[in-house]
């Protein structure tokens, strides 16, 4: 316990009751009102019972603690979280804050996930239910405690902003007041949740965010991590892919002031010292020598060459629907279309970054964690240290869009190999620079597609045949056992589940090889994938002389969310007017995470043939909309992400070395290219699903489709530029 | 020998070696962690401070070559504009990730300290060396132009 608290994992907590004492005690190791067996031994029966308890604390002040399992790195997940269980528990908004969960499955696992961790735009969908419930069943304790102290029924008791109330008696309590006693309650069996109907918080407007301190240099990254005793690392990394040390001389490094030690790691060399800009430049007066015999030599260009051949013959079935052959011959006509994208990087505007402390019997670590299990796992493993007794204080993220789910926690590792190579109990914090960040991998793969498809003289698709050639991003990770037959479904995610009724159809891959290290990126498969669909269909359209949305409408499948989205896209962009001079438009619509989107992008072209964004209109179904004003946020800024790979950013490899290292030359959307979003949520009474990345792989092909429609070019190659 | 630099109001002496960058001075020298490291390449604008009122990239600028001057962070800045720019954004919501934000509201601030009703094209040069890799640059955008409506109310007010 001490330990925790000196660690910071937990906060004091001498004036905070934890409701549900037992679960949270005996897991957590706190102090707190000892729970008896008889109570524990109920916990058992009642729904959620180990996860239920862990979620919420009151404060004799009537502060409400909402313990987040989510980490929060923009997407809104603290606010959801507090909005979910506020709204059943009937606290007070504005006494409700937001922290993060410890590492602990148990507790926090994400059922979506089957780990504790946040990724899939999961966080509000895995914990909808869960939520509430705690939130309930914390109100319920309260509302006995009154009926306890007050001697009435519970049944006449309100619970409204925080404060309960017995109308008839005229008795009046607080939260806080009420915590200690509420503690003490025996769980209920069962709890009833609002309807819809009763809402306050969840689908309301102008509830603002819970995670705060961010406009006014409060709020705490891994970045600002400050600890007794703490060194910097900063690591030399190998220049190419596969390359490692062949030796290395730091004489001058490390005569350089506030430098401790340069050592070597798995991962490169790592000097020590006090500060960040010493250690960096350190770093440049280090000499190192690599190995290249095992580093790759391909670039990208070279790369893509393969892919395009590789996708010449058939590849392995991910998905076969009738008789494609049959499907060919019958088509009137037949069109055919490419599509190359690069690799990507994450680029989150904090670099990779980790602090780490390795003790005889633990190891701490505090990092803008997404995936704890994981982590603790591979910490785990690496050190022999128990899992469990890796703790991890999970703090906020300067984004991470995929890149702090590492599949094997590599930049977490670094920063552990460097603890150990170092020796002793000092925390190390790992810095990377832009550059190391940029050019440690890890990228969205690079992909090339070749699609062909039929359509009859209605205009029906009848067949469709998309190959997709590029690299496997689950292979090798705790997710490998969902590869079948060859297929890993990051692969093809946005191109099996079609929006549209085809009754012919073969989807194939190609599993391609390649040193480079990739990861799931905002909306994974989809990246790709809805672009070359989306972008098709358009040149579809253009070869059965349709409008691309009545061509569309015409080959919906039978699920109707996607014609609503689509019908209102066209209804609030005013798609059927006519585009005026120098001015065009794209559609595109695309279903992923659970929840469905269509845009329309409008231009503007000038005379020096550039054009520029001006407005997108775009609707979204997420099912039940918890918090509008964030799903508005996160429309608006998974499209400006989205509009990043379509426009500018290309990761290069030339000889196995990425080239671009920094923003100069990776380009990202900037103030000026952005367009103006206007977001319209479905008014939906379905489960709510993701937001986080839905938005972002609908623009590329609406800009795409836009340039097709002015110009009758087609843009094979991503990024395309600002060229019209 | 220490160089003297007057941050957010208070004398301090930098014993930091001449060529370390301002930001650093700034996060480990002073431990004022709000200024934000990004690029390290005057490409981000994460590291926005004001030098002499003017906003600056800090992680580019050795302390060698600003001795003596006045720096203000994210954690010192009180003018007006300021209130009205942090106002603004608490408004509406602006943050998401909030990584880049602290330079944004640097940068906006400086903008409306020295125009208080700036039109598009200026907010845009204002804005434009300032990456939100989350793409909050359609609030930001209503957020200055909020702040800007909001100065001009207390001018108003006061005149
Ligand atoms: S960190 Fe200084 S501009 Fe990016
Ligand atoms: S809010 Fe995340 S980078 Fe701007």
């Amino acid at each position: 316990m001490d330990k925790l608290k000196e660690h910071g994992l937990m906060r004091a907590v001498n004036r905070r009751v934890f409701l549900q004492s037992s679960a949270v005690g005996l897991t957590l190791g706190m102090t707190l009102p000892s729970a008896t067996t008889a109570e524990t031994a109920k916990l058992g029966k009642v729904k959620n019972t180990a996860s239920i308890n862990a979620f919420v604390s009151i404060d004799l002040d009537n502060t409400v603690t909402v313990l987040s399992k989510h980490v929060e790195f923009g997407q809104g997940s603290y606010t959801g979280m507090a909005t979910l269980l506020a709204e059943e528990l009937d606290a007070n908004w504005q006494d409700v804050r937001v922290e993060a969960a410890p590492a602990n499955k148990a507790l926090y696992v994400n059922k979506l996930l089957g780990a504790q961790g946040t990724g899939g735009s999961t966080a509000v969908a895995s914990s909808y239910q869960q939520m509430r419930e705690a939130g309930a069943v914390a109100r319920a304790l309260l509302v006995a405690a009154a009926a306890e102290k007050w001697a009435v029924p519970a049944v006449e008791i309100d619970v409204s902003d925080g404060v309960l109330t017995h109308a008839k008696s005229g008795l009046k309590a607080s939260f806080g007041e009420l915590a200690n006693a509420a503690a003490r309650q025996a769980v209920p069996e069962e709890v009833r949740l609002k309807e819809p109907s009763e809402f306050k918080l969840i689908g309301k407007e102008g509830t603002g965010r819970k995670d705060t301190g961010k406009t006014d240099g409060s709020a705490i990254f891994t970045q600002d991590i400050k600890l007794p005793g703490m060194l910097v690392a900063v690591v030399a990394h190998p220049p190419r892919f596969g390359a490692t040390v062949a030796k290395f001389d730091a004489t001058k490094a490390l005569q350089l002031s506030g430098v401790h030690k340069v050592v070597r790691i798995p991962n490169g060399v790592a000097v020590i010292a006090d500060s960040f800009w010493q250690a960096k430049t350190a770093r440049e007066e280090l000499i190192v020598e690599w190995d290249f015999s095992a580093a790759m030599s391909a670039s990208s260009d070279e790369q893509m060459l393969e892919y395009k051949k590789a996708a010449e013959k058939p590849g392995i079935p991910a998905k076969v629907v009738g008789d494609i052959e049959a499907g060919f011959s019958n088509s009137e006509k037949i069109v055919e279309a490419e599509f190359e994208y690069p690799y990507l990087a994450h680029a989150t505007m904090e670099p990779m970054n980790c602090v780490v402390q390795i003790k005889k019997d633990e190891v701490r670590v505090w990092n803008g964690c997404q995936s704890q299990t994981t982590d603790q796992n591979a910490i785990a493993k690496a050190t022999g240290v128990p899992a469990e007794s890796v703790y991890i204080k999970t703090l906020l993220a300067g984004g991470s869009f995929g890149r702090r789910a590492s599949k094997d926690s590599d930049y977490v590792l670094e920063a552990v190999s460097v603890a150990q190579a170092y020796g002793g109990d000092a925390p190390i914090k790992l810095v990377w620079t832009r550059e190391d960040d940029m050019r440690s991998g890890y990228f969205r793969p690079m992909f090339f597609h070749k699609l062909r498809a039929g359509i009859d003289a209605h205009g029906k698709i009848i067949a469709w045949q998309h190959r997709v050639v590029g690299q496997q991003i689950i292979a090798g990770t705790r997710l490998e056992f969902l590869i079948r037959d060859g297929i890993d479904f990051t692969t093809v995610e946005g191109a099996n589940d079609l929006p549209y009724k085809i009754p012919n159809m073969s989807l194939e891959v190609h599993n391609m090889k390649s040193p480079v290290s990739t990861l799931w990126w905002r909306s994974v498969g989809s990246t790709h994938n809805a672009h070359s669909v989306e972008a098709f269909m358009d040149m579809l359209a253009s070869a059965a002389n349709m409008d691309p949305l009545t061509f569309r409408l015409n080959n919906l499948n039978d699920d109707p969310r996607h014609r609503e989205v689509l019908e209102r896209v066209a209804k609030e962009s005013r798609w059927a007017e006519k585009t005026p001079e120098g001015k065009a438009k794209g559609l595109a619509l695309h279903k992923s995470f659970g929840s469905y989107v269509a845009q329309v992008v409008d231009m503007s072209i000038d005379d020096q043939g550039e054009y520029s964004l001006d407005t997108v209109t775009c609707v979204v179904d997420c099912g039940i909309a918890v918090n509008p004003d964030i799903i508005r946020a996160q429309m608006d800024g998974g499209i400006g992400y989205g509009i990043s790979p379509a426009l500018m950013s290309k990761i290069n490899i030339e000889n196995g070395a990425v080239v671009e290292g920094n923003f100069d030359r990776y380009q990202v959307l900037r103030f000026k290219d952005m367009p103006v979003v206007n977001v319209h949520i479905v008014d939906s009474q379905e489960a709510p699903s993701g937001v986080g990345e839905p938005s972002t792989p609908v623009i590329g092909p609406a800009i795409a489709n836009a340039l097709f429609s002015y110009s009758g070019k087609t843009r094979p190659v991503l990024p395309f530029g600002i060229k019209v | 020998m220490a160089i003297k630099l007057t941050i957010n109001g208070v004398n301090r002496q930098i014993d930091l070696p001449e060529d370390t960058p301002l930001l650093w001075a700034i996060r480990d020298g002073v431990e004022l962690t709000g200024t934000k490291f990004g690029c390290g390449i005057a490409q981000c604008g994460a590291c926005t401070v004001h030098v002499d009122g003017r906003p600056t990239r800090s992680c580019v600028l050795p302390i060698s070559a600003i001795a003596g001057s006045n720096i203000t962070t994210i954690e010192g800045v009180e003018s007006k504009a300021a209130k009205a720019v942090q106002a603004a954004w608490n408004e509406l919501s602006v943050a998401q990730c909030g990584y880049c934000q602290s330079g944004q509201v640097m940068s906006a601030t400086a903008l409306l300290e020295n125009n208080s009703s700036p039109d598009e094209s200026e907010i845009s040069n204002a804005m434009n060396g300032n990456i939100c890799r989350c793409a909050t640059y359609g609030r930001i955008k209503t957020a200055i132009k909020l702040a800007s409506t909001k100065l001009e109310n207390q001018g108003a007010e006061h005149g």
